[in-house]
Protein backbone atom coordinates (compact mmCIF):
# COMPACT_ATOMS: atom_id res chain seq x y z
CA UNK A 1 0.00 0.00 0.00
CA UNK A 2 1.24 3.39 -0.83
CA UNK A 3 2.70 4.93 2.30
CA UNK A 4 0.91 7.81 3.98
CA UNK A 5 2.81 11.52 3.44
CA UNK A 6 3.26 12.10 7.44
CA UNK A 7 5.58 8.73 8.01
CA UNK A 8 5.52 8.61 11.56
CA UNK A 9 1.44 7.28 10.72
CA UNK A 10 2.69 4.28 9.00
CA UNK A 11 5.70 4.23 11.85
CA UNK A 12 2.51 4.07 14.60
CA UNK A 13 0.65 1.30 12.74
CA UNK A 14 3.30 -0.69 11.81
CA UNK A 15 4.11 -0.80 15.33
CA UNK A 16 0.51 -1.78 16.48
CA UNK A 17 0.96 -4.71 14.30
CA UNK A 18 4.43 -5.64 15.40
CA UNK A 19 3.34 -6.30 18.93
CA UNK A 20 0.15 -8.14 17.88
CA UNK A 21 2.09 -10.55 16.30
CA UNK A 22 4.73 -10.30 19.11
CA UNK A 23 1.85 -11.10 21.66
CA UNK A 24 0.55 -14.13 19.55
CA UNK A 25 3.94 -15.79 19.52
CA UNK A 26 3.84 -15.45 23.36
CA UNK A 27 0.44 -16.76 23.77
CA UNK A 28 1.84 -19.48 21.70
CA UNK A 29 4.27 -20.64 23.53
CA UNK A 30 2.32 -20.32 26.97
CA UNK A 31 -0.44 -22.80 25.52
CA UNK A 32 2.11 -25.50 23.82
CA UNK A 33 4.39 -25.72 27.31
CA UNK A 34 1.22 -25.52 29.54
CA UNK A 35 0.13 -29.15 27.65
CA UNK A 36 3.73 -30.24 27.66
CA UNK A 37 3.66 -29.37 31.02
CA UNK A 38 0.34 -31.19 31.85
CA UNK A 39 1.32 -34.17 29.94
CA UNK A 40 5.32 -34.41 31.91
CA UNK A 41 3.07 -33.81 35.05
CA UNK A 42 5.78 -31.33 35.29
CA UNK A 43 5.27 -28.89 37.67
CA UNK A 44 7.76 -26.13 37.49
CA UNK A 45 7.15 -26.05 33.86
CA UNK A 46 3.65 -25.50 34.98
CA UNK A 47 4.28 -22.14 36.99
CA UNK A 48 6.47 -20.48 34.42
CA UNK A 49 3.94 -20.15 32.05
CA UNK A 50 1.83 -19.11 34.64
CA UNK A 51 4.46 -16.11 35.63
CA UNK A 52 4.54 -15.36 31.85
CA UNK A 53 0.96 -14.23 31.87
CA UNK A 54 1.67 -11.25 33.17
CA UNK A 55 3.92 -10.19 30.38
CA UNK A 56 0.87 -10.82 28.43
CA UNK A 57 -1.01 -8.68 29.82
CA UNK A 58 1.13 -5.85 29.89
CA UNK A 59 1.27 -6.49 26.32
CA UNK A 60 -2.31 -6.02 25.72
CA UNK A 61 -2.65 -2.62 27.67
CA UNK A 62 0.49 -1.65 26.10
CA UNK A 63 -1.30 -1.97 22.37
CA UNK A 64 -5.09 -0.51 23.95
CA UNK A 65 -3.12 2.65 24.49
CA UNK A 66 -1.46 2.89 20.94
CA UNK A 67 -4.45 2.10 19.46
CA UNK A 68 -6.41 4.60 21.16
CA UNK A 69 -3.36 7.51 20.97
CA UNK A 70 -3.24 7.02 17.51
CA UNK A 71 -7.03 7.09 17.06
CA UNK A 72 -6.69 10.71 19.01
CA UNK A 73 -3.47 11.84 17.00
CA UNK A 74 -4.36 10.62 13.24
CA UNK A 75 -8.19 10.64 13.87
CA UNK A 76 -7.94 7.46 11.07
CA UNK A 77 -10.30 6.64 8.56
CA UNK A 78 -11.20 3.56 6.68
CA UNK A 79 -8.13 0.71 6.56
CA UNK A 80 -6.28 2.60 9.08
CA UNK A 81 -9.58 3.16 11.40
CA UNK A 82 -10.06 -0.78 10.64
CA UNK A 83 -6.82 -1.50 11.70
CA UNK A 84 -6.77 0.36 14.98
CA UNK A 85 -9.39 -1.12 16.37
CA UNK A 86 -8.44 -5.02 15.09
CA UNK A 87 -5.55 -4.29 17.30
CA UNK A 88 -7.63 -3.54 19.63
CA UNK A 89 -9.90 -6.61 19.35
CA UNK A 90 -7.29 -9.44 18.68
CA UNK A 91 -5.42 -7.90 21.68
CA UNK A 92 -8.23 -9.08 23.93
CA UNK A 93 -8.90 -12.38 21.96
CA UNK A 94 -5.01 -12.82 22.54
CA UNK A 95 -4.79 -12.09 26.32
CA UNK A 96 -7.91 -14.40 26.98
CA UNK A 97 -5.46 -17.22 25.43
CA UNK A 98 -3.22 -16.76 27.46
CA UNK A 99 -5.53 -16.65 30.32
CA UNK A 100 -6.81 -19.92 29.01
CA UNK A 101 -3.05 -21.55 28.83
CA UNK A 102 -2.53 -20.37 32.57
CA UNK A 103 -5.49 -22.00 33.65
CA UNK A 104 -4.73 -25.41 32.32
CA UNK A 105 -0.64 -24.74 33.44
CA UNK A 106 -2.48 -23.90 36.87
CA UNK A 107 -4.91 -27.53 36.75
CA UNK A 108 -1.11 -29.29 36.21
CA UNK A 109 -0.06 -27.84 39.41
CA UNK A 110 -3.45 -29.36 41.07
CA UNK A 111 -3.43 -32.28 38.77
CA UNK A 112 -0.06 -33.78 40.79
CA UNK A 113 -1.22 -35.20 43.75
CA UNK A 114 -4.46 -37.09 42.05
CA UNK A 115 -4.38 -40.66 40.27
CA UNK A 116 -3.16 -40.64 37.04
CA UNK A 117 -4.58 -42.01 33.73
CA UNK A 118 -2.49 -41.11 31.00
CA UNK A 119 -4.72 -42.36 27.97
CA UNK A 120 -7.00 -39.75 29.77
CA UNK A 121 -4.73 -36.56 27.96
CA UNK A 122 -4.55 -38.51 24.50
CA UNK A 123 -7.62 -36.79 23.65
CA UNK A 124 -6.51 -33.12 24.76
CA UNK A 125 -3.33 -33.77 22.67
CA UNK A 126 -5.52 -33.92 19.83
CA UNK A 127 -7.83 -30.87 20.37
CA UNK A 128 -4.32 -28.65 21.37
CA UNK A 129 -3.42 -29.94 17.97
CA UNK A 130 -6.03 -28.55 16.13
CA UNK A 131 -6.03 -25.48 18.98
CA UNK A 132 -2.57 -24.61 18.28
CA UNK A 133 -3.09 -24.99 14.31
CA UNK A 134 -5.82 -22.60 14.60
CA UNK A 135 -4.10 -20.30 16.80
CA UNK A 136 -0.72 -19.99 13.73
CA UNK A 137 -3.36 -19.94 11.16
CA UNK A 138 -5.34 -17.27 12.78
CA UNK A 139 -1.56 -15.05 13.37
CA UNK A 140 -0.74 -15.87 9.99
CA UNK A 141 -3.96 -14.43 8.57
CA UNK A 142 -3.25 -11.44 10.34
CA UNK A 143 -0.05 -11.02 9.35
CA UNK A 144 -0.61 -11.75 5.67
CA UNK A 145 -3.74 -10.12 5.84
CA UNK A 146 -5.15 -13.39 4.14
CA UNK A 147 -8.97 -13.05 4.25
CA UNK A 148 -9.00 -16.90 2.70
CA UNK A 149 -6.85 -18.04 5.47
CA UNK A 150 -9.08 -16.39 7.99
CA UNK A 151 -12.22 -17.59 6.60
CA UNK A 152 -10.56 -21.45 7.19
CA UNK A 153 -9.97 -20.90 10.56
CA UNK A 154 -13.17 -19.59 10.89
CA UNK A 155 -15.09 -23.11 9.30
CA UNK A 156 -12.39 -25.36 11.26
CA UNK A 157 -13.90 -24.43 14.89
CA UNK A 158 -16.69 -27.03 14.53
CA UNK A 159 -13.47 -29.94 14.30
CA UNK A 160 -12.37 -28.44 17.56
CA UNK A 161 -16.04 -28.21 19.08
CA UNK A 162 -16.73 -31.81 17.77
CA UNK A 163 -13.34 -32.73 19.38
CA UNK A 164 -14.30 -31.60 22.97
CA UNK A 165 -17.75 -33.48 22.28
CA UNK A 166 -15.97 -36.86 21.75
CA UNK A 167 -13.47 -36.10 24.79
CA UNK A 168 -16.39 -35.17 26.72
CA UNK A 169 -17.30 -38.65 26.06
CA UNK A 170 -14.17 -40.30 26.77
CA UNK A 171 -13.29 -38.77 30.16
CA UNK A 172 -17.02 -39.98 31.52
CA UNK A 173 -16.03 -43.35 30.26
CA UNK A 174 -12.90 -43.13 32.33
CA UNK A 175 -14.61 -41.80 35.15
CA UNK A 176 -17.70 -44.21 35.33
CA UNK A 177 -14.97 -47.08 34.90
CA UNK A 178 -13.72 -46.64 37.90
CA UNK A 179 -14.40 -43.64 40.67
CA UNK A 180 -11.05 -42.68 41.12
CA UNK A 181 -10.31 -41.28 38.07
CA UNK A 182 -13.08 -39.30 38.78
CA UNK A 183 -11.13 -35.97 40.42
CA UNK A 184 -8.30 -36.71 37.20
CA UNK A 185 -10.53 -36.65 34.70
CA UNK A 186 -12.40 -33.77 36.01
CA UNK A 187 -9.45 -31.43 36.07
CA UNK A 188 -8.64 -33.01 32.17
CA UNK A 189 -12.90 -31.69 31.63
CA UNK A 190 -11.73 -28.03 32.23
CA UNK A 191 -8.83 -28.41 30.80
CA UNK A 192 -10.71 -29.39 26.94
CA UNK A 193 -13.40 -26.77 27.78
CA UNK A 194 -10.00 -24.25 27.97
CA UNK A 195 -8.65 -25.74 25.06
CA UNK A 196 -12.10 -25.51 22.92
CA UNK A 197 -12.79 -21.28 24.45
CA UNK A 198 -9.40 -21.28 22.83
CA UNK A 199 -10.43 -21.90 19.71
CA UNK A 200 -13.23 -19.52 19.63
CA UNK A 201 -11.13 -17.02 20.14
CA UNK A 202 -9.12 -18.09 16.85
CA UNK A 203 -12.58 -17.49 15.69
CA UNK A 204 -12.83 -13.98 17.15
CA UNK A 205 -9.45 -13.44 15.40
CA UNK A 206 -10.17 -14.24 12.19
CA UNK A 207 -13.68 -12.41 12.14
CA UNK A 208 -11.64 -9.36 13.32
CA UNK A 209 -9.35 -10.18 9.72
CA UNK A 210 -11.70 -10.15 7.49
CA UNK A 211 -13.25 -6.78 8.71
CA UNK A 212 -9.96 -5.34 8.93
CA UNK A 213 -9.05 -6.18 4.92
CA UNK A 214 -12.77 -6.01 3.72
CA UNK A 215 -14.67 -3.85 6.23
CA UNK A 216 -17.05 -6.75 5.54
CA UNK A 217 -18.75 -7.97 8.82
CA UNK A 218 -18.70 -11.83 8.54
CA UNK A 219 -21.85 -13.45 9.77
CA UNK A 220 -23.54 -13.95 13.52
CA UNK A 221 -23.89 -17.32 13.54
CA UNK A 222 -20.62 -19.37 13.62
CA UNK A 223 -21.74 -23.06 12.08
CA UNK A 224 -21.85 -25.65 14.82
CA UNK A 225 -22.01 -29.24 14.54
CA UNK A 226 -23.88 -29.48 18.17
CA UNK A 227 -27.46 -28.90 18.33
CA UNK A 228 -28.28 -26.48 20.99
CA UNK A 229 -30.93 -27.01 23.35
CA UNK A 230 -34.28 -26.01 22.17
CA UNK A 231 -35.33 -22.57 23.55
CA UNK A 232 -32.44 -21.87 24.82
CA UNK A 233 -31.74 -18.15 24.73
CA UNK A 234 -28.44 -17.40 22.08
CA UNK A 235 -25.04 -17.46 24.38
CA UNK A 236 -23.96 -13.64 25.20
CA UNK A 237 -22.41 -11.91 22.12
CA UNK A 238 -24.27 -13.88 19.86
CA UNK A 239 -27.09 -11.98 18.41
CA UNK A 240 -29.53 -14.08 16.40
CA UNK A 241 -30.20 -12.42 12.65
CA UNK A 242 -34.04 -12.09 13.74
CA UNK A 243 -33.14 -9.51 16.68
CA UNK A 244 -31.00 -7.29 14.72
CA UNK A 245 -34.00 -6.32 11.94
CA UNK B 1 -7.90 -27.82 6.64
CA UNK B 2 -8.22 -31.80 7.65
CA UNK B 3 -5.70 -33.12 11.05
CA UNK B 4 -5.74 -36.69 10.90
CA UNK B 5 -5.63 -38.49 14.14
CA UNK B 6 -6.16 -41.86 15.72
CA UNK B 7 -9.43 -42.65 16.87
CA UNK B 8 -9.95 -42.18 20.37
CA UNK B 9 -11.67 -45.50 22.77
CA UNK B 10 -15.01 -43.52 23.06
CA UNK B 11 -14.61 -43.09 19.06
CA UNK B 12 -13.34 -46.86 18.46
CA UNK B 13 -16.47 -47.93 21.12
CA UNK B 14 -18.56 -45.82 18.93
CA UNK B 15 -17.71 -48.00 15.73
CA UNK B 16 -18.00 -50.71 17.27
CA UNK B 17 -21.80 -50.15 17.75
CA UNK B 18 -21.83 -50.42 13.44
CA UNK B 19 -21.37 -46.50 12.62
CA UNK B 20 -17.99 -45.76 10.99
CA UNK B 21 -17.03 -42.77 12.88
CA UNK B 22 -17.30 -39.56 10.66
CA UNK B 23 -16.06 -36.08 10.76
CA UNK B 24 -18.91 -33.84 10.98
CA UNK B 25 -20.02 -32.17 8.12
CA UNK B 26 -17.63 -28.77 6.95
CA UNK B 27 -20.01 -26.08 7.19
CA UNK B 28 -20.39 -23.40 4.38
CA UNK B 29 -19.91 -19.71 5.14
CA UNK B 30 -23.59 -18.80 4.34
CA UNK B 31 -22.80 -15.21 1.73
CA UNK B 32 -26.59 -14.65 2.66
CA UNK B 33 -26.13 -13.45 6.28
CA UNK B 34 -23.53 -11.71 4.82
CA UNK B 35 -25.30 -9.69 2.12
CA UNK B 36 -28.62 -9.82 5.00
CA UNK B 37 -26.66 -7.54 7.04
CA UNK B 38 -25.13 -4.86 4.90
CA UNK B 39 -28.37 -4.29 2.69
CA UNK B 40 -28.78 -0.52 2.48
CA UNK B 41 -32.06 1.21 3.58
CA UNK B 42 -34.01 2.17 0.50
CA UNK B 43 -32.64 5.60 -0.99
CA UNK B 44 -34.15 8.95 0.00
CA UNK B 45 -35.84 10.81 -3.57
CA UNK B 46 -33.54 13.09 -5.46
CA UNK B 47 -34.23 16.32 -5.41
CA UNK B 48 -31.07 17.84 -7.65
CA UNK B 49 -29.66 15.53 -10.34
CA UNK B 50 -26.47 16.13 -12.26
CA UNK B 51 -26.66 13.97 -15.55
CA UNK B 52 -23.35 13.97 -17.27
CA UNK B 53 -22.45 17.60 -16.22
CA UNK B 54 -19.04 19.15 -18.32
CA UNK B 55 -17.53 22.46 -17.45
CA UNK B 56 -15.26 24.54 -18.96
CA UNK B 57 -13.53 27.45 -18.02
CA UNK B 58 -12.53 28.90 -21.23
CA UNK B 59 -10.23 25.47 -22.89
CA UNK B 60 -10.08 24.23 -19.56
CA UNK B 61 -12.38 20.89 -19.42
CA UNK B 62 -12.80 21.48 -15.34
CA UNK B 63 -15.32 18.75 -14.90
CA UNK B 64 -15.94 15.85 -16.94
CA UNK B 65 -18.82 13.97 -17.45
CA UNK B 66 -20.17 13.83 -13.90
CA UNK B 67 -23.30 12.95 -12.57
CA UNK B 68 -24.29 12.66 -9.16
CA UNK B 69 -27.55 13.46 -7.18
CA UNK B 70 -28.63 15.48 -4.20
CA UNK B 71 -31.09 13.26 -2.17
CA UNK B 72 -34.00 15.20 -0.22
CA UNK B 73 -33.49 16.90 3.01
CA UNK B 74 -30.04 15.10 3.43
CA UNK B 75 -26.52 16.33 3.41
CA UNK B 76 -24.28 15.42 0.47
CA UNK B 77 -20.37 16.39 1.14
CA UNK B 78 -18.37 16.63 -1.76
CA UNK B 79 -14.47 15.90 -0.95
CA UNK B 80 -11.49 15.81 -3.17
CA UNK B 81 -7.68 17.46 -3.65
CA UNK B 82 -7.65 21.16 -5.00
CA UNK B 83 -8.90 22.10 -8.00
CA UNK B 84 -10.53 18.45 -8.22
CA UNK B 85 -13.63 20.45 -9.37
CA UNK B 86 -16.08 20.42 -6.06
CA UNK B 87 -16.11 23.88 -5.69
CA UNK B 88 -16.90 24.14 -9.84
CA UNK B 89 -19.90 21.73 -9.43
CA UNK B 90 -21.55 23.75 -6.41
CA UNK B 91 -21.17 26.68 -8.43
CA UNK B 92 -23.16 25.42 -11.39
CA UNK B 93 -26.20 24.39 -9.18
CA UNK B 94 -26.93 27.87 -9.22
CA UNK B 95 -25.69 29.17 -12.26
CA UNK B 96 -23.20 31.32 -10.43
CA UNK B 97 -20.85 31.03 -13.42
CA UNK B 98 -23.53 32.60 -15.84
CA UNK B 99 -22.07 36.11 -14.16
CA UNK B 100 -18.29 35.05 -15.45
CA UNK B 101 -17.47 35.14 -19.51
CA UNK B 102 -16.22 31.90 -21.10
CA UNK B 103 -17.61 29.76 -18.41
CA UNK B 104 -19.96 27.26 -19.54
CA UNK B 105 -21.52 23.93 -18.93
CA UNK B 106 -22.93 21.01 -21.03
CA UNK B 107 -25.47 18.14 -19.59
CA UNK B 108 -28.29 18.83 -17.28
CA UNK B 109 -29.28 19.41 -13.51
CA UNK B 110 -32.40 18.73 -13.22
CA UNK B 111 -34.14 20.05 -9.98
CA UNK B 112 -37.75 19.07 -9.35
CA UNK B 113 -37.89 17.72 -13.08
CA UNK B 114 -36.51 20.89 -14.59
CA UNK B 115 -33.54 21.37 -16.03
CA UNK B 116 -32.11 24.26 -14.75
CA UNK B 117 -28.75 24.96 -17.14
CA UNK B 118 -31.86 25.62 -19.75
CA UNK B 119 -32.28 29.29 -21.60
CA UNK B 120 -35.48 29.51 -19.84
CA UNK B 121 -35.19 29.80 -16.47
CA UNK B 122 -35.03 32.81 -14.19
CA UNK B 123 -31.65 32.66 -12.82
CA UNK B 124 -32.95 35.09 -9.85
CA UNK B 125 -35.80 32.93 -8.95
CA UNK B 126 -33.37 29.98 -9.08
CA UNK B 127 -30.77 31.41 -6.78
CA UNK B 128 -33.43 31.97 -4.12
CA UNK B 129 -34.46 28.09 -4.21
CA UNK B 130 -30.91 27.40 -4.21
CA UNK B 131 -29.19 29.18 -1.68
CA UNK B 132 -25.03 29.96 -1.00
CA UNK B 133 -22.79 30.50 2.10
CA UNK B 134 -19.48 31.17 0.94
CA UNK B 135 -15.54 30.38 2.72
CA UNK B 136 -15.70 33.78 4.06
CA UNK B 137 -18.58 35.04 5.47
CA UNK B 138 -20.24 38.26 2.85
CA UNK B 139 -22.29 40.28 5.43
CA UNK B 140 -23.75 43.23 3.55
CA UNK B 141 -22.12 46.46 4.48
CA UNK B 142 -25.89 47.25 6.09
CA UNK B 143 -27.32 46.53 9.88
CA UNK B 144 -28.27 42.91 10.41
CA UNK B 145 -31.91 43.74 9.72
CA UNK B 146 -31.47 44.68 6.62
CA UNK B 147 -28.80 42.30 5.99
CA UNK B 148 -31.80 39.84 5.89
CA UNK B 149 -34.48 41.97 4.72
CA UNK B 150 -32.60 43.11 1.77
CA UNK B 151 -32.81 39.44 -0.19
CA UNK B 152 -36.76 38.86 1.11
CA UNK B 153 -37.29 42.82 -0.26
CA UNK B 154 -36.73 41.46 -3.86
CA UNK B 155 -38.70 38.76 -4.11
CA UNK B 156 -42.00 40.30 -2.22
CA UNK B 157 -43.80 43.42 -0.69
CA UNK B 158 -44.09 42.54 2.64
CA UNK B 159 -45.67 44.46 5.68
CA UNK B 160 -43.31 46.02 7.98
CA UNK B 161 -44.99 44.01 10.17
CA UNK B 162 -44.54 40.74 8.18
CA UNK B 163 -40.81 41.90 7.39
CA UNK B 164 -39.77 41.80 11.10
CA UNK B 165 -41.88 38.54 11.68
CA UNK B 166 -39.86 37.21 8.55
CA UNK B 167 -36.49 38.52 9.67
CA UNK B 168 -36.71 37.24 13.41
CA UNK B 169 -37.66 33.34 11.70
CA UNK B 170 -34.66 33.51 9.51
CA UNK B 171 -32.39 34.57 12.34
CA UNK B 172 -34.05 31.75 14.43
CA UNK B 173 -33.13 29.55 11.75
CA UNK B 174 -29.99 30.48 11.77
CA UNK B 175 -29.49 29.98 15.52
CA UNK B 176 -28.25 33.63 15.55
CA UNK B 177 -31.35 35.60 17.18
CA UNK B 178 -31.18 35.07 20.70
CA UNK B 179 -27.20 36.97 20.17
CA UNK B 180 -28.98 39.99 18.17
CA UNK B 181 -32.04 40.10 18.83
CA UNK B 182 -31.44 43.53 20.77
CA UNK B 183 -28.74 44.80 18.00
CA UNK B 184 -30.96 44.18 15.20
CA UNK B 185 -29.89 47.73 13.78
CA UNK B 186 -26.21 47.51 14.42
CA UNK B 187 -24.06 46.77 11.19
CA UNK B 188 -23.57 43.47 9.96
CA UNK B 189 -19.34 43.88 10.09
CA UNK B 190 -19.72 44.33 13.53
CA UNK B 191 -20.40 40.73 14.60
CA UNK B 192 -17.65 38.02 15.10
CA UNK B 193 -16.53 35.63 12.53
CA UNK B 194 -18.88 32.73 13.39
CA UNK B 195 -22.06 35.00 14.16
CA UNK B 196 -21.29 36.66 10.32
CA UNK B 197 -21.70 32.91 8.46
CA UNK B 198 -24.52 32.58 10.91
CA UNK B 199 -26.21 35.74 9.36
CA UNK B 200 -24.73 35.06 5.87
CA UNK B 201 -26.96 31.14 6.15
CA UNK B 202 -29.71 33.35 8.00
CA UNK B 203 -30.13 35.37 4.88
CA UNK B 204 -30.12 32.27 2.50
CA UNK B 205 -32.50 31.10 4.84
CA UNK B 206 -34.80 33.86 4.67
CA UNK B 207 -35.79 33.73 0.95
CA UNK B 208 -37.14 30.50 1.54
CA UNK B 209 -35.06 27.96 -0.60
CA UNK B 210 -35.22 24.64 -1.39
CA UNK B 211 -31.14 23.60 -1.65
CA UNK B 212 -28.69 25.57 0.62
CA UNK B 213 -24.77 25.05 -0.83
CA UNK B 214 -22.12 25.32 1.49
CA UNK B 215 -18.59 25.86 -0.14
CA UNK B 216 -16.08 25.47 2.79
CA UNK B 217 -18.28 27.20 5.13
CA UNK B 218 -16.12 26.45 8.48
CA UNK B 219 -12.62 26.91 6.65
CA UNK B 220 -12.65 30.84 8.44
CA UNK B 221 -14.18 29.99 11.63
CA UNK B 222 -12.58 28.88 15.20
CA UNK B 223 -13.33 25.63 16.75
CA UNK B 224 -16.09 26.92 18.75
CA UNK B 225 -18.38 28.52 15.77
CA UNK B 226 -17.27 25.23 14.03
CA UNK B 227 -19.06 23.27 15.95
CA UNK B 228 -22.30 25.64 15.90
CA UNK B 229 -22.39 25.52 12.29
CA UNK B 230 -22.14 22.23 12.11
CA UNK B 231 -25.04 21.89 14.53
CA UNK B 232 -27.21 24.28 12.74
CA UNK B 233 -26.19 22.61 9.50
CA UNK B 234 -27.55 19.49 10.98
CA UNK B 235 -30.86 21.33 12.34
CA UNK B 236 -31.35 23.00 8.53
CA UNK B 237 -31.00 19.34 6.66
CA UNK B 238 -34.84 18.83 8.01
CA UNK B 239 -36.00 21.15 5.75
CA UNK B 240 -33.70 21.58 3.47
CA UNK B 241 -31.40 19.60 1.14
CA UNK B 242 -27.95 20.24 1.67
CA UNK B 243 -24.54 20.16 -0.41
CA UNK B 244 -21.68 21.01 1.77
CA UNK B 245 -18.18 21.29 0.14
CA UNK B 246 -15.29 20.38 2.90
CA UNK B 247 -11.57 20.02 3.33
CA UNK B 248 -12.05 18.65 6.76
CA UNK B 249 -12.50 14.72 6.48
CA UNK B 250 -14.00 14.51 9.93
CA UNK B 251 -16.50 17.65 9.19
CA UNK B 252 -17.53 15.52 6.33
CA UNK B 253 -18.10 12.44 8.75
CA UNK B 254 -19.71 14.22 11.07
CA UNK B 255 -22.61 16.09 9.12
CA UNK B 256 -23.32 14.46 6.18
CA UNK B 257 -25.44 11.29 5.09
CA UNK B 258 -23.95 10.98 1.67
CA UNK B 259 -20.27 11.77 0.14
CA UNK B 260 -18.88 12.14 -3.08
CA UNK B 261 -14.86 12.21 -3.83
CA UNK B 262 -14.34 13.93 -6.77
CA UNK B 263 -10.49 13.79 -8.85
CA UNK B 264 -9.03 15.42 -11.50
CA UNK B 265 -13.13 17.27 -12.31
CA UNK B 266 -14.22 13.36 -12.19
CA UNK B 267 -16.50 11.76 -9.45
CA UNK B 268 -14.50 8.75 -8.41
CA UNK B 269 -16.55 7.64 -6.06
CA UNK B 270 -19.88 8.34 -4.66
CA UNK B 271 -22.20 6.62 -1.59
CA UNK B 272 -23.13 6.89 1.87
CA UNK B 273 -21.11 8.44 3.94
CA UNK B 274 -20.64 5.71 6.66
CA UNK B 275 -19.42 3.27 4.11
CA UNK B 276 -16.84 5.63 1.92
CA UNK B 277 -14.99 6.61 5.06
CA UNK B 278 -14.93 3.07 6.72
CA UNK B 279 -14.92 1.19 3.81
CA UNK B 280 -14.30 2.83 0.94
CA UNK B 281 -14.35 1.04 -2.57
CA UNK B 282 -12.30 2.71 -4.63
CA UNK B 283 -8.11 2.60 -3.73
CA UNK B 284 -8.16 6.70 -4.63
CA UNK B 285 -10.84 7.50 -2.27
CA UNK B 286 -8.94 5.45 0.73
CA UNK B 287 -5.49 6.72 -0.61
CA UNK B 288 -7.29 10.80 -0.07
CA UNK B 289 -9.55 9.89 2.66
CA UNK B 290 -5.69 8.58 4.93
CA UNK B 291 -3.52 11.12 3.90
CA UNK B 292 -1.83 8.45 1.18
CA UNK B 293 -1.97 11.14 -1.70
CA UNK B 294 1.25 12.61 -3.17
Amino acid sequence: MTEHTVKSYDRDLETLGRRISEMGGIAEKMLSEAMEALGAFDVDAAQRVVATDARLDALQREIEEAAILTIARRQPLAVDLRECIAAIRISGDLERVGDLAKNIAKRTVKIVGESRLPRAIVGLNSMHDVAAMQLKDALDAYAQRDVARARAVWENDAELDALEDSVFRDLLTFMMEDPRNISFCTHLLFCSKNLERIGDHTTNISETVVYLVTGEPMPTERPKTRPSAVGAPPPPGQIKPEVLS
Amino acid sequence: MQVEKPLTIGETALAGNGRAFEPPPRPVLQQADVAARVADAPAAPVKVAVRNLDFFYGDTHALKNVSTSLHLNKVTAFIGPSGCGKSTLLRVLNRMYDLYPRQRAEGEVVLDGENILGRSIDVNLLRARVGMVFQKPTPFPMSIYDNIAFGVRLYHKPSKSELDERVEEALRGAALWEEVKDKLHMSGLGLSGGQQQRLCIARSVAVQPEVILFDEPCSALDPISTAKVEELIEELAERYTIAIVTHNMQQAVRVSDYTAFMYLGELVEFGETNAVFTAPKQKKTQDYITGRFG
